[in-house]
């Protein structure tokens, strides 16, 4: 018998602080596996957001910045104008770059900056415990929309992908989830592909990923897992938005 | 033969952010600074550098953030309320100990305010601005040659302590035009850049973070940054003195104030007034000692500030307990002119 | 013929390998680990084919599979 499954080496072995079933840790490892199987760990450079991803750097053996609150767009910028042929990602939550960060996402796609964007959607504020995002669902119960976000107060959840796909700097926009084995290979896939958009100056790459915060949400993590599917997918549709012409999906 | 250029403060300013070896600015457009990002715009690419009109004055500060962090001299400019926007950035670039210059070219505040000049933003640029407990290189010129010299000793002296460096214009000394001589930069001996972000190839990760939450980390960090703060006060203070060996009256006045206070010292002099200036040109570190010691032999001092009331808290904490310090304020509009000084140096003679 | 080895203190028994398994082979142990969880366990001599989708699914990393 041969080892099939370990732990990507640019993953480094200490626990994951995040809670039992958040989806972060999964992302994490596709990130870091993007990173071992083209070999890019020596010359990456991460940026973290500020939230539960605020810790990349205790988790990823490699290079990191840290951020402002929604700045990481513009931080992976300015560094990776003076860096051009280093990989640059940033891994933001949806406060981080839905809200705060809005203006520097978007900016940040509009001038097709050739860096990797990681967006972490999973509906709620998570470190701050549990608030209203930007990508809270229309009745859904957070600490600052206790009776459920109302749309005439709150408006309505935003689609990051296929915003930014609508502008001509994006060259990949794409949403995956976790919540199945099958889902998990696609999104495995697409954070692949994005590093190796960036590694061949394709342009800006954009990965909005599905994921779950069963604490926030106020439910263990298979009932959360299981919200995905029901009321995450429904409102936020998988797929690819935006890619490159005349390349192929790996 | 010395070249000497006929030029205007805020293009002599970027000229010699280049010739420091400055090859990236972000800004945002806002009056009066414009010319400087322009400049950059077609400068940079003559010299292999980036130059980008970013979304707004925050992302500016955060491309420099990356910037720095990637090993390279870089710097933003803004005026007042511009950088306003800037200081959490400021504070984040203090707290991860990334070198920065940041320019501000004062205009008239509060809020909107106006687009002449002031110098409202003392506080703002030597007591922080953004929270915590840092402070930023502050240098004040006060003429279109030190708009260009100063930039080097911005760069020099961000690159030395790890740390922001303001660079306090305002209005009138972005806008002049006026002679200069087209002085060399000379690299000094600094620091190697060990910390930079480059990738770890053949080598450990670095991190570059502002974030401490372990027991005792963050006060480590505070004093880490308190000892750089006072290095910096020994060794980096810069002022200049005019007519003070026989002065009774110092006018303490820092950029276009003192500029024009030198006028009106002319003025005060033919009349028989026997008044000096003592013009601090680092306001962070603030020449404290060297207010001291001459306010050990003169006992009036007079603060002339286009705002209500800022430095001369600073001159009024320095000077020895027997020394008076009175303060006249010409708050943002157009410049004082000599003859408005002069009478109110002729107040407190 | 497959194999997985939970690491019992990375495991924060969140399920989501049970969701993951074609063949439901994954259960909980009955002995706390030093984190306060029953960490999930492939108990011996099943019919594990080693096709990774716990340890894919696991956010912990906390499964290593061999075929």
């Amino acid at each position: 018998m041969k080892q099939v499954f370990k732990r990507p080496p640019s993953l480094k072995d200490v626990p994951f602080h995040f809670c039992p079933g958040c989806h972060h840790g999964t992302i994490h490892r596709l990130v870091a596996d993007a990173i071992d199987h083209y070999n890019l760990r020596e010359r990456t450079i991460g940026i973290a957001g500020v939230g539960c991803s605020v810790f990349v750097y205790e988790y990823f053996d490699i290079d990191v910045a840290e951020a402002p609150h929604g700045r990481a767009p513009a931080v992976a910028t300015g560094l990776k104008r003076v860096l051009r042929d280093r990989i640059v990602f940033t891994y933001q939550g949806d406060g981080d770059l839905a809200s705060i960060g809005m203006s520097e996402i978007v900016h940040t796609a509009n001038r097709g900056e050739n860096i990797t964007i990681i967006f972490v959607n999973n509906t709620v504020y998570g470190m701050t415990g549990g608030q209203m995002a930007p990508t809270t669902l229309v009745g859904q119960q957070t600490t600052t929309s206790p009776h459920g976000r109302d749309s005439l107060q709150a408006g309505y959840p935003i689609r990051m992908a296929e915003m930014l796909a609508t502008l001509e700097g994006t060259s990949y926009s794409v949403r995956v989830a976790l919540n199945t084995p099958a889902n998990l290979m696609k999104a495995k896939k697409a954070v692949r592909r994005a590093f190796a958009m960036q590694m061949n100056d394709l342009g800006f790459s954009f990965v909005e990923l599905l994921s779950s915060c069963p604490t926030n949400w106020g439910m263990n993590s298979l009932k959360a897992n299981e919200r995905v599917e029901k009321e995450l997918i429904p409102h936020f549709p998988l797929g690819v938005f935006k890619e490159p012409k005349g390349t192929d999906p790996l | 033969m010395e070249k000497r250029l006929f030029i205007k403060g805020n293009e002599a300013l970027a000229l010699g952010a280049i010739k420091a070896g400055c090859r990236y600015y972000f800004g945002y457009p806002i009056t009066p600074q414009n010319e400087i990002p322009e400049y950059f715009s077609h400068a940079l690419a003559k010299v292999e550098g980036c130059f980008i009109q970013a979304e707004s004055e925050v992302a500016s500060i955060n491309m420099l953030l990356g910037a720095s962090a990637a090993g390279a001299r870089a710097m933003t400019s803004s005026s007042s309320p511009g950088i306003s926007l800037m200081q959490e950035g400021i504070s984040y670039l203090a707290g991860s100990e990334l070198p920065a210059v940041i320019v501000n070219i004062m205009r008239s505040g509060p809020g909107l305010g106006g687009i002449s000049a002031s110098q409202g933003d003392y506080f703002q640029a030597t007591r922080g601005g953004g929270h915590g407990d840092y402070r930023t290189i502050v240098l004040a010129p006060y003429s279109v040659q030190e708009m260009h010299d100063l930039t080097f000793l911005a760069f020099d002296l961000a690159d030395k302590y790890r740390n922001p460096a303001v660079i306090l214009g305002d209005a009138v000394l972005g806008q002049m035009q006026e002679t200069m001589i087209e002085r060399k930069y000379h690299a000094e001996e600094l620091p190697s850049k060990d910390w930079t972000l480059t990738g770890a190839s053949g080598r450990k990760p670095r991190l570059i973070k502002s974030l401490y939450l372990k027991e005792g980390e963050m006060e480590r960090h505070n004093w880490k940054l308190f000892e750089k703060y006072q290095r910096m006060k020994k060794e980096e203070v810069r002022y200049e003195v005019s007519w003070v060996e026989d002065a009774d009256l110092i006018i303490a006045a820092f950029g276009t104030t003192a500029r024009v206070s030198k006028t009106a010292i002319r003025l005060a002099r033919a009349a028989g007034l026997k008044v000096g200036l003592f013009r601090p040109i680092t306001l962070f570190p603030f020449p404290e000692e060297a207010l001291l010691r001459l306010s050990q032999r003169v006992k009036r001092f007079l603060t002339i500030e286009m705002n209500t009331g800022q430095m001369v808290e600073d001159v009024k904490l320095s000077v020895a307990r027997d020394a008076d310090v009175h303060f006249y304020g010409h708050p943002p509009g157009s410049p004082p002119v000599p003859e408005e000084l002069l009478e109110s140096i002729k107040k407190v003679y | 013929m497959g194999k997985i080895i939970i690491n019992r203190e990375r495991c924060k028994a969140c399920a989501l390998c049970t969701l993951a398994c074609p063949k439901e082979l994954i259960v909980f142990s009955k002995e706390v680990n030093t984190q306060g969880f029953y960490p999930a366990e492939c108990p011996p001599d099943n019919e594990c084919t080693g096709c990774a989708l716990c340890a894919e699914s696991c956010p912990d990393v906390a499964i290593e599979v061999w075929r």
